[in-house]
């Protein structure tokens, strides 16, 4: 087990690596390098001038020593003042040091957000506990509704119960957050007036008025897709030998479900819950900017929009992590939660 | 001037009006359907299913809104009428005296025909891109779920690291304006549109390299139709001008199938793993056939069933991408039909005025529910055998 999870651990490095060169890569390629040149100067200014403000910032430097630089195995060099000659910091905004020094990824410096004016880790992590609350909101809702659905279901298979909710499933995963959001926004927001349609007060104070669109929005999506997975394992289970033992035993319905059901189909649903974690990035996106909620999903897009390089590959290489963890946390606890599974 | 309004009731009247050309093929459709489904095989037996029939009708229903847009939309999708600005469903528009069914936009255009014109793009894009994404998946799923090793491990380790990548954050990378200055989307659209050229190509080479005859024009056709198409895709150098993309749209695409086929890959490979393992394979093994004619004309052929459920599913999933990428308004036009981009601009203004939001929510919903729906009648079907 133990070398297992050191391997995957392994691949997983090895992952984030190769991604972190590829969107260093196209963050990196001239047309963004010259937007972010142009962002961050005067308007009109001419091609030499964003030129030298590109040199002088330390972009035109190579490519792989940038990427060392950021991912600390190569020292940050000070760039040169072109008035005095000396050494001079970066951006002054997030105390460079002056002299070269490894400070990268590695020795936890995530760089300097042009956007925000700021560094990164003190814009990126407000941002990541933000949108923490959110989703553990959304897992509250979205698991237990989800798993009760998919026990109703499947259950009985057949049944008028089954297909009445199997077909609310499917509707479920046929919407979007983006369409979900925009439709509950009108019900709830325009012609009810009980929430409020934007949840950018949230940042001050959570409050169920301002909270619940957003949790609903982005649990709506989820909730099909779990209870689907949920409903087909439940009705493995059911169809078991065991399962008919313990009816003709004489145990009620009831009972048999809870107690001998229930365990065996809700290993499946685990894993799926787990790799559910990638859409909720995507959903999480979606719906902050759509509810002007100021979190990390908010911030990957102020970044992806304005170019903002240390910050989106902050952002990026959070998500990845995410991502990977989550599959490494499925596999572990699949093999703990089934032990007939063996990994080799 | 005042714009004068219709009431409700007619409004629902004039838009099912307004569909009767979608009424009657679907009818033509449904009912031929009906009458020879004994003889349709898997699609018949959908028939049989109340879920089945709701799938292959919200289906058939956008197909012909798409076939027959210029005939069901009143107006023009980009025409603008200044006095229809913010109009309420029902306006009725004074020089042609046609009616705004669901009203106007903040720009002053047809929602209704903005509607039925998105449904153009939708149903050209997300079916073909699914496709490519197939042709993809295939051809580089089989080889390593069949041969295992090396291969597969390679072919697995680039296609989880494309699934690690969160999607939104993939598009926010590949389609920029910024991208289509470098030659970064056409050679991935180089890249990805061999793959049904080769893919057609083997098949053919496998199955008929003792018969000349056959062989040769088959070929020819697939290599001339195939060269043809790819000129025109990739190089837009298709020299009878009739296969042309918009480099927008040619961004869109390709960073939609980069992002689809990993998943069809995964699909695939452990169908290949599954049913390589059967005494038909072993059978062909003995007989001496070559790897690639058992991959694609014994393995191949019966891992349809899930395939087909999995394209179902997918064209609807790359609807939604597409609406995704509307909606943070990336690669298309920014005064494009299309449902996501309408979403987007309807959800700024939900404050003021909602009827412009709820055609393309309502549209794009119902059709990837129709889509799933299908998905899940084929899935039920195919099982019972």
């Amino acid at each position: 087990m133990l070398s297992f999870v050191l391997r995957r651990l392994g691949t997983m490095a090895l992952t984030m690596l190769c991604l972190t060169i590829i969107v260093f890569f196209l963050i990196n390629l001239d047309p963004n390098l010259k937007k972010l040149a142009i962002s961050q100067t005067e308007m009109h200014t001419s091609a030499e001038q964003l030129e030298s403000w590109l040199a002088g910032h330390g972009y035109r430097q190579n490519f792989f020593v940038r990427y060392g630089q950021w991912l600390g195995v190569m020292p940050k060099q000070p760039v040169t003042d072109a008035a005095t000659g000396k050494p001079a910091q970066r951006f002054s905004f997030c105390n460079d040091p002056l002299v070269p020094t490894y400070s990268g990824i590695l020795q936890g410096d995530f760089g300097c957000s042009t956007k925000f004016k700021t560094t990164v880790a003190s814009k990126l992590f407000p941002a990541l506990s933000a949108t923490g609350i959110l989703m553990l909101c959304v897992l509250l809702v979205m698991i237990p509704i989800s798993l009760l659905i998919g026990i109703l279901a499947g259950m009985r298979e057949g049944s008028r119960t089954d297909r009445t909710l199997s077909v609310a499933s499917i509707a479920s995963t046929a919407t979007p957050e983006y369409v979900s959001g925009v439709i509950f926004t009108v019900i709830f927001a325009s012609w009810l007036g009980w929430l409020n349609g934007s949840a950018a007060s949230a940042s001050q104070g959570i409050t169920f008025y301002n909270f619940t669109l957003p949790v609903m929005t982005l649990a709506i999506y989820g909730i099909g897709y779990i209870a689907r997975m949920t409903r087909a394992s439940m009705v493995e289970v059911m169809t078991q030998q065991y399962i008919r033992t313990a009816r003709l035993k004489g145990l009620s319905f009831g009972s048999v479900v809870v107690k001998h059901a229930l365990r065996n189909a809700l290993i499946a649903p685990f894993t799926v819950i787990m790799l559910q974690f990638p859409w909720l990035l995507t959903g999480v996106v979606i719906v902050e900017v759509m509810f002007r909620y100021q979190g990390f999903g908010y911030t990957l897009v102020e970044a992806a929009g304005n170019n903002d390089i240390d910050l989106l590959l902050g952002c990026s290489l959070v998500s990845v992590f995410i991502v990977l963890i989550t599959q490494l946390i499925s596999d572990v606890g699949y093999a703990f939660l089934n032990p007939r599974i063996r990994v080799q | 001037m005042q714009v004068e309004y219709i009431s409700a009731f007619n409004v629902i009247l004039g838009v099912i009006g307004r569909f009767w050309p979608v009424w009657i093929a679907l009818a033509i459709v449904m009912g031929a359907s009906f009458a020879y489904k004994k003889k349709l095989g898997l699609y018949g037996q959908l028939f049989d299913t109340g879920v089945g029939v709701v799938g292959v009708g919200i289906c058939l229903f956008w197909l012909f809104t798409a076939i027959f847009a210029s005939t069901v939309a009143p107006f023009d999708p980009l025409a603008q009428v200044p006095i229809m600005k913010d109009a309420l469903p029902g306006g009725i528009e004074p020089v042609s005296k046609l009616v705004y069914y669901f009203g106007g936009d903040k720009l002053a255009r047809d929602v209704f025909s903005r509607m039925v014109f998105g449904s153009q793009i939708v149903l050209i894009i997300a079916p073909a891109a699914t496709g490519f994404a197939l042709m993809v998946g295939i051809t580089l799923g089989l080889p390593a779920g069949y041969y295992g090793g090396k291969i597969d491990t390679v072919l697995s380790f680039l296609a989880n690291l494309v699934l690690a990548f969160p999607v939104i954050l993939l598009f926010y990378l590949l389609v920029t304006p910024g991208i289509m200055d470098t030659p970064i989307p056409y050679a991935m659209a180089g890249l990805f549109f061999l793959f049904p050229i080769i893919f057609f190509s083997v098949l053919f080479w496998t199955r008929y390299k003792n018969r000349p005859d056959r062989l040769y024009i088959l070929l020819g056709l697939t290599l001339v139709i195939g060269g043809w198409v790819y000129a025109g895709l990739v190089f837009d150098a298709d020299p009878l001008k009739i296969v042309h993309i918009d480099p927008n749209q040619l961004n869109i695409f390709v960073a939609v199938v980069f992002a689809s086929s990993p998943g069809v890959f995964r699909i695939v490979r452990g169908l290949t793993m599954d049913i390589k393992t059967r005494d038909y394979v072993a059978a062909a093994q003995t007989r001496g056939e070559s790897p690639w004619y058992i991959m694609l004309w014994e393995i191949l052929p019966n891992a349809r069933g899930p395939l087909i459920v999995d394209a179902c599913l997918r064209i609807g999933y790359t609807t939604i991408l597409l609406g995704t990428l509307g909606y943070f308004g990336l690669g298309l036009a920014p005064e494009s039909p299309d449902w996501g981009t309408a979403i987007k601009d309807a959800s700024r203004l939900l404050r003021s005025f909602i009827h412009p939001a709820l055609p393309p929510t309502i549209a794009l919903m119902s059709f990837v529910l129709g889509l799933n729906l299908l998905a899940d009648s084929l899935r039920e079907q195919s099982m019972k055998d």
